[in-house]
C-alpha cells in the first residue's frame, strides 16, 4: 500500500513542481486583480502594455472592488490592485497590504441605465420611485453601490430596489436582459454595453466623480513589471485609452 | 489503502475545522438573534419545504413513470429530469431567465396574460430550488420503485386494482423510507442553492436572499457573522445526512432480511 501512495504522490508532487520550474526568466506573468467597470478597457490597455513591453503577460481577474479586497486579505495572489472606489482601496491599505501609495488614474461619473428604447420613459432620477418599476443595484459595500445611495440621497429620492446584484455587470445584464427596468452603473459602462441598453443623464448637480485607485501588491514578486504597468496607466498612452473609453483624466 | 482513505477524510474534514477554528463563538447568540440573519433563515426554510412539497408532488409520480412506464424517449426523458444535478447552477439560472423570464420564452405570456413575474419574487426562488433539487428526489425514488418486486404489484392489477390503487396500497407504502430519503435531499440540496437562486431570483432580505446569499454577502460585509451562517448550514445538513444514512442501512438491512 505504501508503495501504491508513492506511486500515486510521485507524479503528483512532479506536477506540482513541474508548474513551479515552468514560468522561465524571460517572461514575466503579472496578475491584475480590477474592479469590473474597467472590464472592457483594461482588456484594450492590457493588450497594448503587453505590445510595448514583450517581458511581460497581463492575467486580468474582474470582480467588485469589495470582493476583491476581501479576496485579497485572504491570500488571493496579485500583483495589482485596481479598485473603483477609495473605501475599499483604503481596506488594503490599512491592512499593509500595499506596497507604496495608491495612485489616481481615470474617474467616472454616473448615468441611469434603462433597456434599449427607453420604454417607460425615464428620464429623471425622481422616476425610479415610481411604483412598480424594477431597479436592481449592488450592496453598500460594492462601490457601485454606495454611489447609487449617495446619487439618490443628493437627488432626495427613495428606491426600494428590487435586487442587489453582486457587482455593476449584474445591474448592467439585469436591465439588458429586459428583467430589470432601470439602475445606476457608470458612464462608462453604458458605452461599452453598446446598443444593447441606452442611457439616461444624470443632473450635475447631484452626479458624482468616482475615483479609480491602482497600487501594487506588498507580496507581490513582481514590483518591477507592476510598476510600469501602473505608469503606462498614467502615461499619454494610456490616458488616451481611456478617454476612448469615456473615462475622465484622474 | 488505509492510508489514502485517511488523505480523503481529511481533505472533507479539514475545511470545517477551519471553519470552527476561526468561528466568533462568543458572538454567536448576538449574530443568529440579528434580524437580517432570522429574516434569511426564515425565508430560507420556507422556501426549502415547499420545495420539498413541490418536489414530492410532482416527483414521485416522474419516478414511477421512470420506473414502471416503458415509452420512447425513456432514457432521454430521465436524462433530461437529471440534467440540473451536473450543470453548474448558474447555468440553470440563465436558463430559467431565457424561459421564464420576464422576456422569456413563457415568461412573457406570463407576465403579460395573467400579470405574473418570477424574477425578483419569492416564487423564483422556489422554482430555482425545485429546478436543482427535484432529480434528488426523482432519481432515489425511482431506483427504490425499480428494486421492487414488480410481482406484487401486478398480482393486484390481476385481481382488479387500478394503477392509482396500487401505488397508493402497494408501491408507495414499499419505498416509504427511500421517500424519506428522498424528500431529505432534495430539501438539504434546497436549503443550500446559491446559484440558480442568485442568477434568476437575484438578492434581496426578506424577498429573495436565502441563507446561502446571505452567507456570501456577508464575507464583504461582516465576515464574523459569514462564519457563523456557514456553521449553522453546515449542522443543519449533518444532521440530515447523518439521519439519512441510519434510514438507508436500516432499508437494505430490512431487504437483506427478507
Amino acid at each position: 500500500m505504501r508503495r501504491l501512495a508513492s506511486l500515486v504522490m510521485v507524479p503528483i508532487f512532479g506536477l506540482v513542481f513541474a508548474g513551479c520550474a515552468s514560468s522561465d526568466d524571460t517572461t514575466t506573468s503579472l496578475r491584475i486583480a480590477a474592479t469590473s467597470s474597467l472590464t472592457e478597457v483594461f482588456n484594450d490597455i492590457g493588450e497594448q502594455f503587453m505590445q510595448a513591453n514583450p517581458d511581460i503577460t497581463i492575467a486580468f481577474n474582474f470582480a467588485s472592488s469589495s470582493d476583491l479586497a476581501l479576496q485579497i486579505s485572504q491570500g488571493l495572489p496579485a500583483d495589482v490592485f485596481a479598485s473603483a472606489d477609495v473605501k475599499n482601496m483604503a481596506k488594503i491599505t490599512a491592512a499593509g497590504l500595499l506596497h507604496g501609495q495608491p495612485v489616481a488614474f481615470a474617474t467616472n461619473s454616473l448615468e441611469i441605465v434603462v433597456e434599449k428604447g427607453n420604454p417607460l420613459h425615464i428620464d429623471s432620477l425622481a422616476q425610479l420611485a415610481t411604483r412598480g418599476l424594477l431597479f436592481v443595484t449592488c450592496p453598500i459595500e460594492v462601490p457601485i453601490g454606495g454611489y447609487t445611495a449617495e446619487v439618490l440621497r443628493n437627488a432626495g429620492v427613495t428606491v426600494t430596489p428590487a435586487s442587489l446584484e453582486e457587482n455593476v455587470k449584474g445591474i448592467l445584464t439585469k436591465v439588458a436582459l429586459g428583467e430589470a427596468d432601470a439602475g445606476i452603473v457608470y458612464r462608462t459602462d453604458i458605452l461599452a454595453a453598446g446598443s444593447s441598453v441606452a442611457g439616461v443623464p444624470i443632473a450635475d448637480n447631484v452626479n458624482l466623480t468616482t475615483k479609480y485607485l491602482v497600487g501594487a501588491l506588498r507580496d507581490s514578486q513582481n514590483q518591477d513589471a507592476s510598476q510600469r504597468f501602473i505608469s503606462f496607466l498614467s502615461s499619454e498612452q494610456g490616458q488616451k485609452i481611456f478617454s476612448q473609453f469615456g473615462f475622465g483624466p484622474a | 489503502m488505509l492510508a489514502l482513505a485517511g488523505v480523503s477524510v481529511a481533505f472533507f474534514a479539514l475545511p470545517f475545522a477551519g471553519l470552527i477554528w476561526r468561528a466568533p463563538w462568543s458572538k454567536v447568540t448576538d449574530i443568529l438573534s440579528e434580524k437580517s440573519v432570522g429574516t434569511a433563515l426564515w425565508l430560507s426554510l420556507e422556501t426549502s419545504l415547499i420545495t420539498a412539497l413541490i418536489s414530492c408532488i410532482f416527483g414521485v409520480p416522474l419516478a414511477w413513470l421512470l420506473a414502471r412506464v416503458n415509452f420512447p424517449g425513456q432514457s432521454f426523458v430521465r436524462a433530461l429530469a437529471t440534467l440540473s444535478m451536473v450543470l453548474p447552477p448558474v447555468v440553470g439560472g440563465v436558463a430559467l431567465f431565457f424561459s421564464f423570464g420576464r422576456r422569456g420564452l413563457f415568461g412573457q405570456y406570463l407576465n403579460d396574460w395573467f400579470g405574473i413575474r418570477l424574477p425578483f419574487t419569492t416564487a423564483g426562488v422556489v422554482i430555482a430550488q425545485c429546478f436543482v433539487a427535484m432529480p434528488f428526489l426523482v432519481l432515489t425514488v425511482e431506483a427504490a420503485i425499480r428494486q421492487l418486486d414488480s410481482r406484487y404489484e401486478d398480482a393486484a392489477r390481476t385481481l382488479g386494482a387500478s394503477r392509482l390503487y396500487v401505488f397508493r396500497r402497494i408501491t408507495l407504502p414499499s419505498i416509504k423510507p427511500a421517500l424519506v430519503a428522498g424528500v431529505a435531499l432534495a430539501w438539504a440540496r434546497a436549503l443550500g442553492e446559491f446559484g440558480a437562486t442568485i442568477t434568476f431570483a437575484g438578492n434581496l432580505p426578506g424577498t429573495t436572499q436565502t441563507m446561502p446569499l446571505a452567507t456570501y454577502l456577508a464575507l464583504e460585509s461582516d465576515p464574523e457573522a459569514a462564519l457563523i451562517l456557514s456553521m449553522l448550514m453546515i449542522t443543519v445538513s449533518f444532521v440530515v445526512l447523518v439521519g439519512l444514512r441510519d434510514r438507508w442501512l436500516g432499508h437494505q438491512r430490512n431487504d437483506l432480511v427478507s
